[in-house]
Order: structure tokens, then sequence, then C-alpha cells
């Protein structure tokens, strides 16, 4: 049996005691996939799994608390739910979480810079073992997965999910850390390179807070400060400092809580490498406190507690 | 007096109301010198400082940002500044991904009867601010500016993966 398979009777096993699960289904062509939300066993048909379900859909827990609530999950997904639960967010006995043994998903801007023309419409898409056979305009393309690959799974820790009531598929176990390039070489500019590369970035911002809308730990929803008349944090003028300090204002809530899924990097329309910033901030999270947010149950994030030793901030001598 | 010869810059200081507020106002009691380059927001303590304050006010045209609150284990609160210590350090150590020298901003801790320390920490952090000059603003300042700026965001240039 297939991997969806098994994840099909695993769902249909438990349907009955949830009001609903989240999954992934096609979307408005054959490269996109869309959320599905199983009410009932004839919309089982319609799940789809594998490297083009990307959406991260513990975004819709906190809005579904007090429901029983079904979920499907890859590795860094689940981190996302744990850290959610670490935040009491969401109650443990409330979601059913239907893990899978991820092999990473594609993302859709490596996609569109690998083919020759803007896809538009994806008439068909073949999933292959390592490749990914698409039909455009009626003209074939064959993509290598290692070459789409979302830029989060390619440091992947998690590939398994890592809190989950069934674990579909067979374990791959922790891969070994590696960096990444693109990142790497961004650190080691100049303060003035860097500067210079967020305000031209930033200016292309039309601050559309699609970032902060799918982002699964962004869970203030209507009292964000970052649209709030009262405080003021951020004007309306679309300049590239306040759209700037918007971006501050998410780093800054989501310090040592973000699970690096990616999701607002994915989500934005005009694709600024968010990302950029948040794995820079859980470097500086994981160093300093040893945190790595959603990794174990019971967690507190860092900033919600103290140590009166700090072991490891150092305080400067005047 | 202003301790520097140069023109002033603007270097906004949050004090804590128990601590480091008084070490100022025991500084000035003492007729100790320190440059004026600093304006000074009193907040009721250090963990009443959100460090989006420091961005903002670097965002906003400020040259330095300097915070002082009460020594670890002094809070009037009891923990105010313990928080307030995790989540500065943070910040410090995230500034150079903004490209913003962290050397900007500064954290410490001064008590209301160390006039002398204060003293020397407004004069060393100005001190430090002056070498590094004024901040880079973040907006364009004239029209031409807007259209070079928006001509390479246009391009993409910064990002070699990007885009």
């Amino acid at each position: 049996m297939s991997q969806l398979d098994d994840l099909k009777a695993a769902i249909k096993d438990r349907l009955g005691e949830l009001d609903c699960v989240i999954g992934w289904e096609q979307g408005y062509d054959a490269l996109h996939a869309t959320p599905l939300f199983i009410r009932s066993e004839a919309d089982l048909d319609r799940l789809i799994i594998g490297p083009l379900a990307v959406h991260n859909l513990s975004t819709y827990l906190p809005g579904l608390k007090g429901k029983k609530v079904g979920i499907v999950v890859k590795g860094c997904d689940s981190r996302s739910v744990i850290e959610l639960l670490n935040e009491k967010l969401i109650n443990r006995d409330d979601v059913v979480i239907f893990g899978l043994c991820c092999d990473g998903v594609v993302s859709q801007r490596k996609i569109r810079a690998a083919l020759s023309a803007d896809p538009g419409f994806v008439e068909s898409v073949t999933v292959g073992a390592d490749d990914l056979k698409i039909t455009v305009a009626g003209q074939n393309a064959t993509l290598k997965l290692a070459d789409v690959k979302a830029d989060k799974c390619l440091t992947c820790q998690h590939p398994d999910a890592v809190l989950s009531d069934v674990l579909i598929g067979a374990k791959h176990g922790a891969p070994a850390l590696a960096s990444l390039a693109c990142q790497d070489e961004f650190e080691a500019k100049s303060d003035a390179e860097k500067f210079a590369f967020w305000q031209e970035t930033m200016s292309r911002c039309i601050r559309c807070y699609a970032c902060r809308n799918a982002c699964p730990m962004c869970v203030c929803r209507d009292y964000c400060i970052a649209t709030s008349r009262d405080p003021l944090w951020v004007s309306q003028e679309n300049s590239p400092t306040e759209n700037m300090m918007f971006q501050m204002i998410h780093v800054s809530h989501l310090a040592g809580r973000c699970t690096e899924c990616g999701e607002c990097e994915r989500a934005c329309p005009v694709d600024i490498p968010l990302m950029l910033l948040r794995r820079y901030m859980n470097k500086q999270v994981k160093d300093v406190f040893e945190h790595q947010a959603g990794t174990a149950l019971d967690q507190t994030p860092p900033l919600f507690t103290f140590k009166v030793e700090e072991e490891r901030i150092h305080e400067r001598g005047w | 007096m202003p301790a520097q010869d140069s023109r002033e810059l603007r270097i906004v200081g949050f004090l804590c109301n128990w601590c480091s507020y008084g070490g100022a106002d025991t500084a000035g009691v003492g007729r100790f010198i320190q440059p004026t380059d600093l304006r000074v927001i009193r907040v009721p303590c250090s963990g009443r400082i959100d460090p989006l304050f420091v961005v903002r006010a670097l965002m906003n045209g400020a040259d330095g940002v300097l915070v002082s609150g009460c020594h670890p284990r002094d809070c009037h609160y009891s923990e105010g500044n313990y928080y307030a210590r995790r989540r500065l350090e943070l910040l410090k150590r995230f500034l150079p991904i903004t490209g913003i020298d962290e050397r900007r901003f500064e954290y410490t801790w001064v008590s209301a009867s160390e006039g002398q320390r204060w003293q020397h920490v407004v004069t060393e952090f100005t001190r430090r601010i002056h070498e590094l000059g004024p901040a880079p603003l973040f907006n364009p300042v004239s029209e031409a500016d807007w259209n070079a700026l928006a001509l390479k965001a246009s391009q993409g240039l910064g990002c070699s993966c990007h885009g």
C-alpha cells in the first residue's frame, strides 16, 4: 500500500470522532495544492500528499480551538503544532495528528525560475522518484526534484513528524546538520551591503500581510500591533522604513517561537527572502538559550522566562 | 556642556525610573561633566522596554540608543530586568543581519547611587556614536534617490538565489 492509501485508511478510522481533518487537495492547476477540509469519506478521494503539498496546515489550528480536529503534518509542520501546544494555544486532547515521513516539498519560486516561460496554468504534473514532469502550454519539461526543493528542505533536521498519533511511512531519521549557502553568503556581507539590500527589498514590499497571515505562530489575529491604530506602531505610509518596521515586529514577536516552516517567504507575492531574518534570529536563540522552537513538548519559549544567572549572556563591562 | 567639539548627534536613552534615571540625576547633582547628545526617556522599568522601541528609534533616525536599568537582583519589580536582559541581548545579536551597526545600540545597568558610573557610560557611549558618525537613513531622502532605489528593487539585486 502506498503512503497515501495508508493515510486515507488512518483518517477513515478516526473521521467519526472528528469535526474535520485538514489535508491537501489539488488546487487551480496541477502544480498547486490547496488545503482540504475533510468532513466525510467522500472528501477523502481528493486528498493528496507528496512534494506539491506544501502548506503548513497548523496555521488553522488556533482558529479551530475547542473543535475536534485532525491534521496531516510533515516534519516541519509538526514542530509548529508542538509550539502551539507548548504555548497552550491549542489543546492536545482536541487534535489528532497524522504525521508523515516527508521527502521534502517543492518551491514554486524555483519551479517558476527553472521553466523557460512563466507557467501560468500547468496542465499536468507527474511526480517521479527524483524528478517532476510538467506539461505546460503543450510543452513538456522535466525538473530534478533536488533542484526545485524548498530551501527549508535542504537543511531539514526533522523530516519525520516529531509528534504524531499516527505516523505514516518509513522513518528517515535526522540528517547531518547542513547550512544554507545562500544564508551564509548573505551573512558574510558588510553592514552597508545588507542595509542597502533591505532598503531595496523593502521598497518592493506591498505590506499585504500575507507573510503574517500564513504564519502559524502569528496568533494575535485582530489585535496585531502592525494594523492597530492605538497603539500606532506602523503608519499607513508605504516606505521602506515602515515596511521594514513591520518585518522587525514580525521577527521580534517570533523570537524563540519561529519553527522555520518558511510559510512567510512562500506566501510573499514579491519574493522577499524573509527567511534570511528568521533563520538568523533562530540561530541567535539557539546560541544564547540552546532552544529550538517546536522540537520537544513542554518547552517554554526563552523570552517567556528568565534565569537569574544567564550562562550565555556575557555582560559587557564599561 | 558638550564633551565633544563636534555637532551633536541624536542618541535616545531609555532609563529605568528606579535606578538609572536616579543615577543620571545623581551625576547631575554631583555636577559631573556629561555630553549632551543623549535624550532621556524615563520608563517605569527596563522590563517595560520593548526591543521594538529601540528598533523604532533607530529606524526613525536616532544615531544611537542606550538602555539602562537596575543591576540584576536590584529590580524594583523583582524580575523586570531579567526579562529585559534576554530581550535586549537577542536584539543586539539580531541587528547585524539588518545592516544596522549593532554598536549603535547598547544596554547596561546603573544604580541610583552610581553617578560616576553613569557619567562613564554616557561619555563612552556618546564617544562611540561619534566615532560611527550619523546613522544612514532607511528612507531615501530625495526624489532621485527614490527612483534609483525603485530601479534597483525592480532588478532584484542583492540576494543571488532569491532574485
